[in-house]
């Protein structure tokens, strides 16, 4: 029995009369790498924004490492153990490299105000430290060359892994993956694929939205299928493919 | 003649430093963390006013001459300033780029308004006269007084550039510039948006507060006049011009503007005929005008501004 990470109960949100999820649970066990997938309008995203807390649910419950965080606001999500990537990635384009990292450490003692001043020495060792994690992250990544340069200068999928070594850096137990998929020449969703399951060796588990069934089923000990803001079937990959009402969601109708 | 002319370069460049200050505030705001402040001269004038009725003696027709201490009125300035500040970071939270610079202008429009008006705190339009000066012992030998407020001056600027500085390069700075960048990506990686915003505007806010404060005592009178949108007009024109971003080019821009701006003028005065002059007062902010188009073509961002984004 393993513990759970993450943990949504009975979740619904209401955009107005839609009902975008609507009683969702889910449990995200410590180590493994979750797929959660589903077609189009099948609420991936909405559930995923709201246990990023970017959204607040109608009703239901989440928590994380055996906490309640239902209401608790986006930001306080990375201290308490959960970090995300974006579908299209966000790096702060004219700070460098290093310290698109270096932002990312949680607790900062510099990063209160007074503390430059009173407490210089301290914000200074702890300044030292982030340095010597942050490039060895981006060493991981590839990306350590670029270490001084603006985030601007990255290709597509190098913001790709300067976010996922970004959040890393806050040494999250659970990573929620936004389509990490999404706009990858397959030469890099390889470096992508080892990438997470080099970090997922270490302890770290990760919830993967995803559209691209092939890599789900590569990366993926169980998968989670939504459909209709609703659970639909939960399994590993090939019970997921062989399910019937799995293809009938995603080819439509009638194919089944 | 020698003499005069070096008590004017120092008068000259107290004055320059004081808006050195004020542009220093805005750089925090805008440079770093991107939030247009177009209400400068608001939070300026509430540092002025503050500092005024906190050192002034006993006036009967006036709230306030609490005969305070110079140093501590211009704490109470900034003090005050910042509140004011912070508040309004509080209350336009939800707004960005032209929205708040719509609403910050309005601020500043309420704050001159209210000098204006309020006789009984601020003196309305007679504004508040006989605001202790630092060296009034030596007011009659002019070199050695400018020099002496220049001293003083470049002490308080010198303070808030080095603080700053280490502010800018600090975990600090750095989460400001992030969120200049992208808030969402910063609210990702565990920031708080609202508190980072607020702390701008109260850091800000104080500078630009302690600059009203210290120029009131350097002149030893206000009025409301002092604090029309012209000198947020001036304060932006000096930060685009050294590079947005940079305090040094918060400091050297805003030598360069006042120093145009003051050439400009005497300039109209000696040409144009008695009888046109206050017209040809207007010329000044034409040649303002025409010196930031012309930097914005030649170098946009600035003199010490960090390079353009590639298009």
């Amino acid at each position: 029995m393993t513990s759970a990470v993450l943990e949504a109960q009975a979740l619904s949100k209401n955009f107005g009369g839609v009902a975008a999820v609507k009683g969702m649970s889910l449990t995200v066990k410590a180590g493994e790498i979750l797929g959660l997938i589903g077609p189009n309008g099948a609420g991936k995203t909405t559930m995923f924004d709201l246990l990023a807390g970017s959204v607040q649910p109608t009703s239901g419950s989440i928590r994380l490492m055996g906490q309640p965080v239902t209401h608790q606001p986006a930001h306080r999500r990375l201290a308490g153990g959960m970090g995300r990537t974006f579908q299209i990635p966000r790096p702060f384009p004219a700070l460098s490299l290093l310290e698109n990292m270096m932002i990312a450490r949680q607790h900062q003692t510099g990063e209160r105000l007074w503390a430059n001043f009173l407490l210089p020495g301290r914000v200074l060792g702890e300044e030292r430290q982030a340095r010597d994690k942050a490039l060895a992250l981006l060493d991981l990544v590839a990306l350590r060359r670029l270490a001084n340069e603006p985030a601007r200068v990255l290709s597509g999928g190098q913001r790709k892994l300067l976010e996922l070594a970004r959040v890393l850096m806050a040494d999250p137990k659970v990573i929620l993956l936004d389509e990490p998929a999404a706009g990858v020449n397959p030469a890099l969703l390889e470096v992508l694929i080892a990438q997470i399951q080099e970090i997922n060796a270490t302890g770290v588990t990760f919830l993967l939205i995803e559209h691209n069934l092939d890599m789900v089923s590569r990366l993926c000990n169980r998968i989670i299928v939504m459909a209709q803001g609703a659970l639909l079937f939960e399994g590993r990959p090939d019970e997921v493919s062989r399910e019937p009402r799995v293809v009938e969601a995603y080819l439509g109708g009638s194919a089944a | 003649m020698m003499i005069d002319i070096l008590g004017y370069g120092a008068f000259f460049l107290s004055t320059a430093l004081i808006f050195a200050l004020i542009t220093l505030g805005l750089n925090l705001q805008w440079g770093l963390t991107g939030l247009f402040n177009v209400g400068i001269a608001g939070f300026v004038a509430i540092g002025a006013y503050a500092s005024a009725i906190l050192t002034t003696p006993d006036a009967a027709d006036r709230i306030g001459g609490f005969g305070w201490p110079i140093a501590l009125g211009w704490v109470g300035a900034a003090t005050i300033a910042a509140a004011a500040a912070a508040f309004t970071g509080y209350a336009t939270l939800r707004l960005k780029a032209d929205y708040l610079a719509i609403t910050t202008f309005g601020v500043a429009v309420v704050v001159q308004l209210v000098a204006l008006n309020a006789q009984g705190l601020t003196g309305g339009p007679f504004g508040v006269a006989f605001i202790p000066r630092p060296f009034a012992a030596v007011q009659d030998q002019p070199v050695l007084f400018n020099f002496a407020n220049l001293a003083v001056v470049a002490g308080v600027t010198l303070a808030v550039f080095l603080a700053l500085e280490r502010l800018s390069n600090s975990p600090w700075g750095r989460v400001l510039r992030a969120l200049r960048e992208d808030e969402r990506a910063a609210l990702a990686l565990g920031k708080s948006a609202r508190s980072y915003r607020i702390q701008a505007f109260a850091v800000g806010g104080a500078v630009m507060g302690l600059a009203g404060a210290v120029q009131a005592h350097f002149i030893g009178f206000i009025a409301p006049d002092n604090y029309l949108p012209t000198l947020t007009f001036q304060v932006w024109s000096m930060l685009m011009v050294g590079g947005s971003g940079s305090n040094r080019g918060a400091v050297f821009g805003a030598i360069v503007v006042w120093a145009i701006w003051v050439g400009s003028g005497s300039l109209t005065a000696a040409i144009v005929p008695g009888d046109l002059q206050a017209r040809a007062a207007s010329l000044q902010i034409v040649a303002i005008g025409t010196m930031l188009c012309m930097i914005l073509l030649w170098r946009p961002q600035g003199f010490f501004g960090p390079r353009p984004r590639r298009p």
